[in-house]
């Protein structure tokens, strides 16, 4: 087992630093660069930008370290990166480590409370329907769960803000944030509930189309479990159909479901971009996002390289989780 | 516990059942509906399980063998159903509080019927890899068996009831082998493991449906002569179903013979190896091989008819060297041959 988790660990390393220089590579060979933004700017600032000298752009490269050759630019990421140190913004020159800091907990709240909901409501759901599969309630739920599915998330997101965010309807949640101005000077809890009530929208959003899949996936797993032969030898002890379904199936049946967990987390940071820019949630999504159109280097290889390690990490925690919840698999001689 | 009734009023117990006898099944019939037609997988089975004997079931696959037995159980998962017949059940010595009497399990509520599953009929089935829960340890799935049908017990004396157990089916290291998963052993000792889960519950039957059949020829061997000395250790009644007759005629005292779920021939062991009145029974004992045999062995033409489209009169017809125009006109009864033989026949063999 350590032996393993040793070779799992190194193994991460060389993976880690793929992802990374095949990220690097591409948003330099992308068009547009931080300089050729800073002179439209300088243009918008009334600053006529065909006068700006070439002297000017070489000078604003030499200051990001573009103008050397581009292994040479990444070698000197990973040697940064070594001591945690990712630079400074190019837009508004804070440490990248510092804006992350900010954006990380938003983000991890966002969708630590999504992920657990979903699991919430559609385990049960799903054996709820194994448990009537073929019958008129099954078919209703599957029907209500791929219409969920397939509604755009920004659809909805509008449609929420436009009827319970304001507007001519109702006014019941907030629509951009994660709290109200002057937070500060409520009790702890007072600030807990209004960062919550912030977030039911958001969450809601983020939570609606994931139940389709969970709920499938765990109607089906039930639905095989149950045709086992260890079912029918449960049954034959004279256990209860409750005891036979929540001891017997449901343990197996949840083993890919248990697995599955540690792969969404990365999934999710990646997804809730469009959730955070549209109620303006200050999150890694968000923080992404921006650094993306704005060709800030170095907030854009933070945010990769974050999510490369979270990825890789889960990935390796969803297999040890394999050994945690099925005897059968072990790492012994691997 | 017992009676599944209010207490003190009789609750469909009939009157004192005849003798020894522990389970009477009479008319069983159970059908599967599905699109294809209506299987007759089980057809109006009778048959008598004395205290402390071994009761053979054979047949081909498909012939109905553990479609009865899970009918017993009230095992039968849907399309199935029992649609007739009476499972009758000696009730004496059930529990303390038994009364003297039988019941017939198919008119028993589900919760009711809970306490004769395991507590009175226990099951062991074919596979012993697919048969036990691959994510509980041994000793956990004997325990669940203890707790449910010996509630007195504590949990201390529960732990000691399946150390005993895996005593009792030779299991080396049972402490070991207790907090072992399935996958840890190997098929054999799954199959002693399934056994000891069959008798945690302390059953009167086991009914034991292809115990061997996914065993080395060896481990077959030793599997069966546990299961015999068992029965006669704990005075246990044996229904054990297979389609190898040699098995049969080491182990039962009565056999039934099973063809497109009906019963065609039953009668003691030895009757029915030495005179085999039915041209199937006879047919699958010349399909055996002995000492003596030199060249091919036999083999029965032709195979089972579909259960739903059985043929009119005798469901063996097709393959039987005896046909005559009867048999396709008529469907043949069970008729008695000799002292407690029966076969389902109008030409039998003499």
């Amino acid at each position: 087992m350590g032996v393993y988790l040793f070779k799992r660990l190194l193994l991460i390393i060389p993976t880690f630093l793929g992802i990374t220089l095949i990220t690097f590579l591409i948003i330099q060979m992308a068009p547009g660069s931080p300089v050729s933004l800073k002179i439209q700017q300088m243009g918008g600032e009334g600053i006529r930008t065909e006068t700006v000298s070439k002297a000017v752009i070489e000078q604003t490269k030499k200051l990001y370290g573009l103008d050397q050759p581009i292994h040479v630019q990444y070698l000197q990421w990973i040697k940064r990166l070594a001591t945690f140190n990712f630079g400074d913004s190019y837009k508004d020159h804070r440490p990248v480590l510092t804006k992350i800091r900010e954006a990380l907990p938003v983000t991890l709240l966002l969708n630590f409370i999504s992920i657990f909901l979903i699991y919430l409501i559609s385990i049960p759901l799903g054996i709820f329907s194994a448990l009537k599969s073929r019958t008129l309630l099954d078919q209703a739920v599957t029907v209500i769960l791929f219409i969920l599915y397939s509604l755009p998330s920004f659809w909805v997101a509008m449609i929420l803000i436009i009827y319970l965010g304001g507007g001519e309807y109702l006014n019941l949640f907030p629509v951009a944030g994660i709290s109200s101005q002057g937070v500060g000077e409520l009790t702890r809890w007072g600030q807990f509930g209004n960062v919550l009530w912030h977030l039911v929208l958001p969450i809601i959003v983020l939570t609606y189309g994931g139940f389709a899949f969970l709920a499938r996936l765990s109607r089906a797993q039930l639905l095989e479990v149950i045709r086992q032969d260890y079912i029918r030898t449960a049954r034959a002890k004279g256990l209860s159909e409750s005891a036979v379904i929540l001891k017997h199936a449901l343990r197996n049946s949840l083993i890919p479901l248990i697995t599955l967990s540690g792969t969404l987390l990365p999934a999710m940071i990646g997804g809730s971009v469009v959730v955070e820019q549209i109620f303006s949630i200050p999150g890694m999504g968000k923080l992404g996002f921006e650094a993306v159109l704005s060709r800030d280097y170095p907030t854009v290889m933070a945010i990769a390289a974050i999510e490369a390690l979270l990825t890789l990490v889960g990935i390796l925690v969803s297999d040890l989780m394999y050994v945690w919840v099925d005897p059968r698999i072990s790492f012994e001689g691997m | 516990m017992w009676p599944p009734g209010p207490r003190g009023q009789p609750r469909r117990v009939a009157p004192t059942i005849m003798n020894d006898t522990l389970l009477t099944v009479e008319n069983l019939k159970t059908y599967f509906f599905t699109e294809r037609g209506v299987f007759k997988s089980v057809d109006d089975v009778s048959f008598t399980v004395p205290r402390g004997k071994t009761v053979g079931i054979v047949g081909e696959s498909g012939s109905g063998k553990s479609v009865t037995a899970l009918s017993i159980l009230r095992l039968v998962s849907a399309p199935g159903k029992i649609v007739g017949g009476r499972v009758m059940v000696s009730c004496r010595g059930v529990l303390q509080y038994a009364p003297t009497g039988t019941v017939d399990l198919l008119t028993l509520e589900e919760s009711e019927m809970r306490r004769f599953r395991g507590g009175k009929i226990a099951m062991i089935f074919q596979e012993p890899m697919t048969s036990l829960n691959p994510v509980f340890t041994i000793g956990d799935q004997i325990e669940e068996a203890v707790a449910l049908h010996q509630k007195e017990l504590n949990e201390a004396q529960r732990w000691e009831q399946v150390l005993e157990v895996l005593r009792l089916v030779r299991i080396p290291d049972p402490e070991r082998a207790a907090r072992s998963y399935p996958h840890e052993l190997s098929g054999g000792m799954r199959q002693r493991a399934m056994i000891a889960i069959a008798l945690g519950c302390r059953p009167e039957i086991l009914i034991a449906d292809e115990p061997t059949t996914a065993l080395d020829v060896t481990v077959q061997a030793q599997v069966l002569e546990l299961l015999r000395e068992l029965r006669e250790r704990l005075g246990m009644s044996l229904i054990l179903i297979t389609h190898d007759l040699g098995v049969v005629a080491e182990q039962a005292d009565e056999v039934i013979v099973m063809y497109a779920g009906k019963i065609v021939e039953q009668g003691t062991v030895r009757q029915i190896f030495s005179h085999p009145r039915h041209p199937y029974t006879r047919a699958l004992l010349e399909a055996l091989p002995t000492f003596h045999t030199t060249g091919r062995l036999r083999t029965i033409p032709g195979s089972v008819p579909s259960l739903a489209a059985l043929p009119r009169g005798c469901s063996f017809q097709e393959r039987c060297d005896r046909v005559q125009q009867r048999c396709r006109e008529e469907d043949p009864e069970l008729m008695v041959m000799g002292e407690g033989q029966v076969a389902r026949c109008f030409f039998p063999e003499l």
